[in-house]
């Protein structure tokens, strides 16, 4: 970390941007989440809600009961006290199992990425559901999980042209990073496999499933499974199992 | 049912109330209506607290009925004209309206959007501790068709009140450097505040984008994603700066010069496609100051509506021509 990190960055009147990098890693990513549980649990005066991205917490506000002053340099103290590691979590968060089905109808791009990666469908998957993914940040869509801790054999751009439609919960790569998809949308992301587990679901408790900071692994199912597991998590079941560590 | 049915309106109608806060961190956007102090006007009229859900009204406008029962209606935005039964309602007015009643909603100069409250507000289903609607998302529901009905929650026989017009605020739209200046040359600011821009024709509540002068970044036209929000003008690779507004997502990817000030958001939505913009540059604590002003006026505004104790049906204010009397007298 340079002498210019932590830096706080005013987004007009209605929030502040607390700054730790401008690269994707899990060091930084892990201060943002630090600072975001320290706002969270110090009940600050005017703050009305707070957004973790890759490399900042952006700190909403209300500009009427807000101290800017004050709070700018509460944000800062907080900000030092996390790089001095004084917030480092009790736990080492939650990890959650995710069954994913690969290719075919369920990731219709599995074929195409493994013939540019010079490697089988299976060696794909294979690598995908190896390593342990951290939630950089959840943005975009409702509950569009960003997942960093791809194998760098899968790492593979965006598609030139963004497919406008793409299906609810499909498991993707775009460049160095993956990710769980929501609600349909439009993406230019890879498409390689789709899971059957819901990030956000309006009526269920808890709406959403994933967070900033938790860890994810992929769990290779087969097709009939996930037609099975799809009809439970659309009545609300959660279907992803989780581990408190 | 008591309460309102959409007999016709305009494509982008939907139901807003102040907003869906503290979802953004798992990408849900705030929503809200797209100008807070017309929205608060009409609900303040109607006897509301301001953040009350509301009809907001694209443009077009539309035309609602009223079904069983008594319900105390008003409606607020930018040249906007409330019409109850073909009869106009003085701006600033709310009205009594009755069962068969045909309320009429219509910008007649300028502006975006309009507000249309009941007394009591509506009894709507919430969606994660909000009304409004996201309609790329679906959350809140989808935008109003006809046929709708939107039952009031507790109509009661409001007091009718009125509230003097307010003067027009003008001027530029107000912005705060930043928080990424620096990824653009160094004549974008000036640029930017020099213009002129007017508002695109592709322009919807979740930005507004702005042709004129093409600002230029100094180098990489992305950024890591971070957090954005209604105000942020951000610069995507065609140097077209986009103002977020209340539907935009919760973060982006695309550096951004600066963040209109809230208190000139409201104003920012009331300029149409095809109208000019005029930016100026303030500081941080300017921009503070500001939102507290623009508070302030609101409160005063709020302050002076006179509410009448009477209970004189719509018709009886109408045919009297006490309306004027009443306006006159004053």
């Amino acid at each position: 970390m340079t002498g210019v990190y932590p830096r706080l960055r005013p987004h007009g009147d209605s929030a502040i941007a607390v700054e730790f990098g401008d690269t994707i890693d899990a060091d930084t990513n892990r201060r943002v989440i630090e600072l975001e549980r320290a706002v969270r649990t110090s009940n600050l005066p005017g703050v009305l809600e707070c957004v973790p991205t890759y490399c900042s917490l952006l700190v909403h506000l209300d500009p009427l009961t807000a101290e800017h002053a004050t709070l700018s340099a509460t944000l800062v103290r907080l900000a030092h006290e996390v790089c001095a590691g004084a917030h480092v979590r009790a736990g080492k968060g939650r990890l959650w199992r995710v069954p994913v089905t690969y290719g075919g109808d369920h990731g219709e791009d599995l074929e195409s990425l493994a013939a540019r990666r010079g490697l089988s469908p299976e060696r794909v998957v294979e690598l995908h559901v190896r390593p342990v993914y951290r939630v950089y940040m959840v943005g975009f869509m409702p509950g569009f999980t960003y997942l960093g801790g791809l194998d760098p054999r899968l790492a593979t751009p965006r598609r030139r042209t963004p497919r406008s439609s793409v299906p609810g919960s499909s498991v993707s790569i775009g460049g160095h990073q993956s990710a769980i998809g929501s609600v349909s949308g439009p993406s230019g992301w890879n498409l390689i496999g789709r899971t059957p587990v819901r990030c956000f679901h309006p009526r269920r408790d808890p709406v959403f499933l994933f967070e900033a900071g938790d860890t994810i692994v992929f769990e290779q199912i087969p097709a009939a499974q996930w037609d099975r597991l799809e009809a439970q998590s659309a009545a609300g079941e959660t279907v992803a199992k989780c581990e408190c560590r | 049912m008591t309460g309102l049915r959409v007999i016709e309106c305009g494509a982008g109608t939907t139901i807003q109330d102040w907003g869906r806060f503290g979802f953004r961190r798992f990408g849900v956007s705030t929503s809200g209506v797209m100008d807070r102090d017309s929205a608060a006007m009409a609900n303040a009229l109607a006897g509301n607290p301001p953040g009350t859900a509301c009809v907001e009204f694209q443009m077009a406008g539309g035309r609602l009925a009223v079904e069983s029962g008594t319900v105390v209606i008003a409606a607020s935005g930018q040249g906007c004209k409330l019409r109850i039964g073909g009869q106009a309602i003085p701006d600033g007015w709310s009205a009594r309206s009755e069962p068969g009643d045909l309320i009429e909603v219509r910008p007649v100069r300028g502006g975006v959007y309009a507000y249309l409250a009941i007394g009591g507000g509506f009894d709507l289903p919430e969606a994660m501790g909000s009304l409004s609607v996201h309609r790329r998302s679906g959350i809140g529901g989808r935008a109003l068709v006809p046929g709708d009905r939107l039952p009031a929650r507790s109509p009661e026989r409001g007091k009718l009140s009125r509230v003097a017009a307010a003067s027009e605020v003008s001027g530029p739209i107000r912005f705060v450097a930043g928080p990424q200046g620096d990824h653009f040359t160094d004549d974008s600011l000036e640029l930017l505040a020099c213009g002129p821009f007017t508002v695109s024709p592709d322009s919807d509540r979740m930005a507004y984008r702005l042709s004129g002068p093409r600002l230029r970044h100094a180098g990489d036209a992305n950024i890591v994603s971070d957090g954005v929000l209604a105000g942020s003008i951000q610069v995507p690779g065609d140097g077209i700066p986009t103002v977020l507004l209340r539907d935009c997502q919760t973060t982006g990817g695309y550096p951004k010069i600066a963040t209109v000030i809230s208190a000139d958001l409201g104003r920012l939505a009331q300029t149409a496609p095809g109208e000019v913009v005029r930016f100026a540059s303030v500081t941080l604590g300017e921009s503070i100051a500001a939102a507290r002003r623009a508070a302030e006026r609101l409160q005063e505004r709020m302050a002076a509506i006179e509410r009448f104790p009477a209970e004189p049906t719509s018709e009886f204010l109408l045919s009297a021509n006490l309306v004027g009397g009443v306006t006159a007298g004053r």
